[in-house]
Protein backbone atom coordinates (compact mmCIF):
# COMPACT_ATOMS: atom_id res chain seq x y z
CA UNK A 1 0.00 0.00 0.00
CA UNK A 2 2.77 2.24 1.30
CA UNK A 3 4.98 2.20 -2.55
CA UNK A 4 1.65 3.05 -4.47
CA UNK A 5 1.01 6.42 -1.93
CA UNK A 6 0.82 10.09 -3.88
CA UNK A 7 3.71 11.14 -2.21
CA UNK A 8 3.17 15.07 -0.77
CA UNK A 9 -0.40 15.52 -0.25
CA UNK A 10 -0.42 16.38 3.23
CA UNK A 11 3.22 17.98 3.19
CA UNK A 12 4.19 20.75 0.74
CA UNK A 13 6.29 19.53 -2.31
CA UNK A 14 10.06 21.31 -1.34
CA UNK A 15 9.85 22.15 -5.10
CA UNK A 16 6.55 23.96 -4.94
CA UNK A 17 6.10 24.95 -2.03
CA UNK A 18 2.86 23.12 -2.10
CA UNK A 19 0.84 20.50 -1.77
CA UNK A 20 0.14 17.93 -4.75
CA UNK A 21 -3.14 17.65 -4.22
CA UNK A 22 -3.53 21.68 -4.14
CA UNK A 23 -1.69 21.77 -7.46
CA UNK A 24 -3.70 19.09 -9.00
CA UNK A 25 -6.90 20.76 -8.20
CA UNK A 26 -5.53 24.33 -9.98
CA UNK A 27 -5.00 22.04 -12.65
CA UNK A 28 -8.71 20.53 -12.72
CA UNK A 29 -9.62 24.14 -12.22
CA UNK A 30 -7.64 25.47 -15.40
CA UNK A 31 -9.50 22.50 -17.42
CA UNK A 32 -12.83 24.01 -16.18
CA UNK A 33 -12.22 27.55 -17.29
CA UNK A 34 -11.66 26.36 -20.56
CA UNK A 35 -14.77 24.14 -20.80
CA UNK A 36 -16.96 27.06 -19.14
CA UNK A 37 -14.62 29.51 -21.72
CA UNK A 38 -15.53 27.80 -24.81
CA UNK A 39 -19.39 27.93 -23.73
CA UNK A 40 -19.22 31.64 -23.14
CA UNK A 41 -17.04 32.39 -26.19
CA UNK A 42 -19.92 30.29 -28.04
CA UNK A 43 -22.66 33.15 -26.26
CA UNK A 44 -20.69 35.84 -27.67
CA UNK A 45 -20.44 34.80 -30.85
CA UNK A 46 -24.29 33.71 -31.38
CA UNK A 47 -25.25 36.76 -29.71
CA UNK A 48 -23.45 38.89 -32.20
CA UNK A 49 -24.15 36.86 -35.12
CA UNK A 50 -27.97 37.15 -34.50
CA UNK A 51 -30.01 39.59 -35.91
CA UNK A 52 -32.08 40.17 -32.87
CA UNK A 53 -31.32 38.86 -28.94
CA UNK A 54 -33.66 39.37 -26.15
CA UNK A 55 -33.17 40.76 -22.83
CA UNK A 56 -32.60 38.34 -20.58
CA UNK A 57 -34.76 40.28 -17.54
CA UNK A 58 -37.84 39.89 -20.29
CA UNK A 59 -37.86 36.37 -20.30
CA UNK A 60 -35.86 35.14 -17.01
CA UNK A 61 -36.85 35.36 -13.47
CA UNK A 62 -34.42 37.95 -12.40
CA UNK A 63 -35.96 37.93 -8.53
CA UNK A 64 -35.45 34.18 -8.09
CA UNK A 65 -31.78 34.10 -9.98
CA UNK A 66 -30.69 36.91 -7.45
CA UNK A 67 -31.88 34.75 -4.74
CA UNK A 68 -29.80 31.92 -5.90
CA UNK A 69 -26.89 34.20 -6.04
CA UNK A 70 -27.06 34.87 -2.32
CA UNK A 71 -27.67 31.12 -1.86
CA UNK A 72 -24.67 30.37 -3.56
CA UNK A 73 -22.49 33.46 -1.92
CA UNK A 74 -23.59 32.07 1.24
CA UNK A 75 -22.72 28.62 1.07
CA UNK A 76 -19.01 29.95 -0.39
CA UNK A 77 -18.72 31.51 3.28
CA UNK A 78 -20.04 28.21 4.90
CA UNK A 79 -17.44 26.09 3.26
CA UNK A 80 -14.67 28.40 3.58
CA UNK A 81 -16.00 28.53 7.50
CA UNK A 82 -16.14 24.54 7.42
CA UNK A 83 -12.19 24.64 6.37
CA UNK A 84 -11.58 27.58 9.02
CA UNK A 85 -12.93 25.24 11.38
CA UNK A 86 -10.54 22.46 11.01
CA UNK A 87 -7.86 24.84 11.05
CA UNK A 88 -8.94 25.31 14.43
CA UNK A 89 -9.10 21.73 15.40
CA UNK A 90 -13.06 22.24 15.97
CA UNK A 91 -14.52 19.25 14.19
CA UNK A 92 -17.72 19.81 15.52
CA UNK A 93 -18.22 23.32 14.10
CA UNK A 94 -16.70 21.77 10.88
CA UNK A 95 -19.75 19.53 10.56
CA UNK A 96 -22.09 22.38 11.26
CA UNK A 97 -20.84 24.00 8.28
CA UNK A 98 -20.44 21.51 5.83
CA UNK A 99 -23.68 20.50 6.54
CA UNK A 100 -24.82 24.06 5.59
CA UNK A 101 -23.17 24.64 2.78
CA UNK A 102 -24.66 21.10 1.50
CA UNK A 103 -28.37 22.05 2.34
CA UNK A 104 -27.60 25.50 0.85
CA UNK A 105 -26.59 23.80 -2.42
CA UNK A 106 -29.91 21.80 -2.52
CA UNK A 107 -31.68 24.88 -1.84
CA UNK A 108 -29.92 26.32 -5.41
CA UNK A 109 -31.03 23.50 -7.12
CA UNK A 110 -34.78 23.25 -5.79
CA UNK A 111 -35.00 27.16 -7.02
CA UNK A 112 -33.50 25.93 -10.57
CA UNK A 113 -35.78 23.14 -10.55
CA UNK A 114 -38.86 25.65 -10.13
CA UNK A 115 -37.53 27.85 -12.79
CA UNK A 116 -36.40 25.53 -15.23
CA UNK A 117 -40.34 23.64 -14.58
CA UNK A 118 -42.36 27.40 -15.27
CA UNK A 119 -40.05 27.38 -18.50
CA UNK A 120 -41.04 23.74 -19.25
CA UNK A 121 -44.72 24.53 -18.04
CA UNK A 122 -44.66 27.27 -20.75
CA UNK A 123 -43.21 25.55 -23.32
CA UNK A 124 -39.67 27.16 -23.50
CA UNK A 125 -37.23 24.55 -24.03
CA UNK A 126 -33.43 24.33 -25.50
CA UNK A 127 -34.82 23.60 -29.19
CA UNK A 128 -37.31 26.79 -28.92
CA UNK A 129 -34.87 29.41 -30.11
CA UNK A 130 -30.91 29.74 -29.58
CA UNK A 131 -31.27 32.11 -26.47
CA UNK A 132 -32.88 28.96 -24.72
CA UNK A 133 -30.21 26.84 -26.13
CA UNK A 134 -27.79 28.78 -24.48
CA UNK A 135 -29.12 29.20 -21.52
CA UNK A 136 -29.87 26.02 -20.83
CA UNK A 137 -26.96 24.66 -21.43
CA UNK A 138 -24.89 26.95 -19.69
CA UNK A 139 -27.23 27.14 -16.66
CA UNK A 140 -27.34 22.82 -17.17
CA UNK A 141 -23.86 22.32 -16.92
CA UNK A 142 -23.62 24.60 -14.00
CA UNK A 143 -26.22 22.91 -12.22
CA UNK A 144 -24.21 19.09 -12.62
CA UNK A 145 -21.02 20.94 -10.75
CA UNK A 146 -23.47 22.12 -7.87
CA UNK A 147 -24.55 18.77 -7.87
CA UNK A 148 -20.99 17.36 -7.93
CA UNK A 149 -20.24 19.37 -5.61
CA UNK A 150 -22.89 18.24 -3.23
CA UNK A 151 -21.70 14.67 -4.19
CA UNK A 152 -18.31 15.30 -2.58
CA UNK A 153 -19.51 17.76 0.16
CA UNK A 154 -21.33 15.24 1.50
CA UNK A 155 -18.32 12.33 1.35
CA UNK A 156 -16.28 14.72 3.41
CA UNK A 157 -19.22 15.30 5.68
CA UNK A 158 -19.37 11.48 6.27
CA UNK A 159 -17.25 8.72 5.34
CA UNK A 160 -14.76 11.15 4.58
CA UNK A 161 -14.69 12.52 7.34
CA UNK A 162 -13.06 9.56 9.44
CA UNK A 163 -9.89 10.80 7.95
CA UNK A 164 -9.70 13.30 10.41
CA UNK A 165 -9.15 10.66 13.10
CA UNK A 166 -6.18 9.07 11.69
CA UNK A 167 -4.60 12.49 9.99
CA UNK A 168 -6.37 16.04 10.48
CA UNK A 169 -3.74 17.20 8.11
CA UNK A 170 -4.39 15.69 5.02
CA UNK A 171 -8.37 16.20 5.81
CA UNK A 172 -8.27 19.85 5.94
CA UNK A 173 -6.04 19.41 3.06
CA UNK A 174 -8.83 17.44 1.13
CA UNK A 175 -11.66 19.88 2.59
CA UNK A 176 -9.55 22.89 1.22
CA UNK A 177 -9.11 21.18 -2.12
CA UNK A 178 -13.02 20.48 -2.41
CA UNK A 179 -13.41 24.46 -0.83
CA UNK A 180 -11.28 25.23 -4.00
CA UNK A 181 -13.77 23.32 -6.44
CA UNK A 182 -17.01 24.94 -4.76
CA UNK A 183 -15.80 28.90 -4.88
CA UNK A 184 -14.95 27.92 -8.75
CA UNK A 185 -18.67 27.03 -9.14
CA UNK A 186 -19.65 29.92 -7.48
CA UNK A 187 -17.02 32.35 -9.18
CA UNK A 188 -18.66 30.78 -12.78
CA UNK A 189 -22.47 31.67 -11.43
CA UNK A 190 -21.23 35.50 -10.38
CA UNK A 191 -20.40 35.83 -14.53
CA UNK A 192 -23.37 33.74 -15.93
CA UNK A 193 -25.86 35.48 -13.54
CA UNK A 194 -25.36 38.85 -15.34
CA UNK A 195 -24.63 37.11 -18.71
CA UNK A 196 -27.95 35.57 -19.25
CA UNK A 197 -30.23 37.55 -16.79
CA UNK A 198 -29.63 41.46 -16.61
CA UNK A 199 -27.99 41.88 -20.15
CA UNK B 1 -2.76 27.62 3.37
CA UNK B 2 -2.24 24.57 6.27
CA UNK B 3 1.05 25.33 7.08
CA UNK B 4 -0.01 29.09 7.96
CA UNK B 5 -1.42 27.28 11.13
CA UNK B 6 -4.06 28.16 13.52
CA UNK B 7 -2.82 31.73 14.97
CA UNK B 8 -4.27 34.15 12.25
CA UNK B 9 -7.75 31.74 11.31
CA UNK B 10 -9.96 33.83 13.54
CA UNK B 11 -8.82 36.82 11.38
CA UNK B 12 -9.42 34.92 8.26
CA UNK B 13 -12.89 34.10 9.70
CA UNK B 14 -13.67 38.09 9.97
CA UNK B 15 -12.02 38.67 6.47
CA UNK B 16 -14.40 36.37 4.87
CA UNK B 17 -17.60 37.66 7.02
CA UNK B 18 -16.45 41.01 5.33
CA UNK B 19 -15.98 39.55 1.98
CA UNK B 20 -19.45 37.70 2.05
CA UNK B 21 -21.35 41.28 2.94
CA UNK B 22 -19.25 42.89 0.00
CA UNK B 23 -20.82 40.44 -2.43
CA UNK B 24 -23.88 40.49 -1.13
CA UNK B 25 -23.89 44.61 -1.60
CA UNK B 26 -22.26 44.16 -4.91
CA UNK B 27 -25.28 41.58 -6.18
CA UNK B 28 -27.97 44.08 -5.24
CA UNK B 29 -25.88 46.84 -6.90
CA UNK B 30 -25.50 44.81 -10.43
CA UNK B 31 -29.48 44.10 -10.12
CA UNK B 32 -30.66 47.60 -9.24
CA UNK B 33 -28.54 48.56 -12.26
CA UNK B 34 -30.43 46.67 -14.57
CA UNK B 35 -33.38 48.00 -13.40
CA UNK B 36 -31.97 51.28 -15.05
CA UNK B 37 -32.08 49.71 -18.44
CA UNK B 38 -29.06 51.62 -19.38
CA UNK B 39 -27.49 51.54 -23.48
CA UNK B 40 -26.22 48.37 -24.49
CA UNK B 41 -22.49 49.23 -24.12
CA UNK B 42 -22.82 51.25 -20.83
CA UNK B 43 -24.61 47.87 -19.37
CA UNK B 44 -22.51 45.07 -20.15
CA UNK B 45 -19.45 47.07 -18.87
CA UNK B 46 -20.88 48.10 -15.53
CA UNK B 47 -22.22 44.48 -15.31
CA UNK B 48 -18.90 43.05 -16.53
CA UNK B 49 -17.00 45.49 -13.89
CA UNK B 50 -18.98 44.33 -10.99
CA UNK B 51 -18.86 40.87 -11.73
CA UNK B 52 -15.17 41.00 -12.44
CA UNK B 53 -14.85 42.86 -8.86
CA UNK B 54 -16.73 40.05 -7.26
CA UNK B 55 -14.83 37.20 -9.02
CA UNK B 56 -11.74 38.84 -7.47
CA UNK B 57 -13.03 39.29 -4.15
CA UNK B 58 -14.00 35.16 -4.39
CA UNK B 59 -10.22 34.05 -5.58
CA UNK B 60 -8.10 36.28 -3.84
CA UNK B 61 -9.70 35.18 -0.12
CA UNK B 62 -12.27 32.26 -0.35
CA UNK B 63 -9.44 30.33 -2.43
CA UNK B 64 -6.43 32.07 -0.86
CA UNK B 65 -5.42 33.60 -4.10
CA UNK B 66 -3.56 36.60 -1.93
CA UNK B 67 -0.93 34.57 0.04
CA UNK B 68 -0.82 31.78 -2.62
CA UNK B 69 2.56 30.24 -3.93
CA UNK B 70 4.02 31.55 -7.82
CA UNK B 71 3.27 27.76 -9.75
CA UNK B 72 -0.28 28.51 -8.90
CA UNK B 73 -0.25 31.74 -10.31
CA UNK B 74 2.20 30.60 -13.45
CA UNK B 75 -0.68 28.23 -13.79
CA UNK B 76 -3.48 31.07 -14.03
CA UNK B 77 -1.46 33.13 -16.32
CA UNK B 78 -1.44 30.20 -19.44
CA UNK B 79 -5.22 29.81 -18.25
CA UNK B 80 -5.93 33.43 -18.84
CA UNK B 81 -4.14 33.11 -21.99
CA UNK B 82 -6.15 30.83 -23.14
CA UNK B 83 -9.05 31.93 -21.85
CA UNK B 84 -8.81 35.59 -23.69
CA UNK B 85 -8.02 33.63 -27.15
CA UNK B 86 -11.18 31.73 -26.69
CA UNK B 87 -12.67 34.91 -25.79
CA UNK B 88 -11.07 37.24 -28.49
CA UNK B 89 -11.11 34.27 -30.98
CA UNK B 90 -15.04 34.38 -32.49
CA UNK B 91 -14.76 38.41 -31.90
CA UNK B 92 -11.83 38.59 -35.11
CA UNK B 93 -14.34 35.99 -36.79
CA UNK B 94 -16.84 38.94 -36.33
CA UNK B 95 -14.74 41.78 -37.60
CA UNK B 96 -13.79 39.89 -40.25
CA UNK B 97 -17.47 38.72 -41.40
CA UNK B 98 -17.98 43.06 -40.97
CA UNK B 99 -15.20 43.59 -43.14
CA UNK B 100 -16.12 41.30 -45.70
CA UNK B 101 -20.27 40.83 -45.71
CA UNK B 102 -21.82 37.91 -47.37
CA UNK B 103 -24.43 39.88 -48.12
CA UNK B 104 -24.88 41.20 -51.68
Amino acid sequence: MSTAMIHHIEDPHPVTGITNSKLGIWLFLASEVMLFGALFSTYIILRVGSESWPHGWTLLNVPLATLNTMVLITSSVTMVMAWASLMMNRIGRYRLFMGLTILLSFVFLVIKYFEYSHKFHHGHFPSTNTFYAIYFTLTGLHGLHVLGGIIVNTYFLLPGSRLWKTNPKQFTGRVECAGLYWHFVDLVWIFLFPTLYLL
Amino acid sequence: MSHEGVFDIRKHVRIYITVFVALAALTIVTVAVSYLHLAKVSALLVALFIATVKGTLVACYFMHLISEKKLIFTVLIFTALFFLALILLPIFTDVEMIRSPHVP
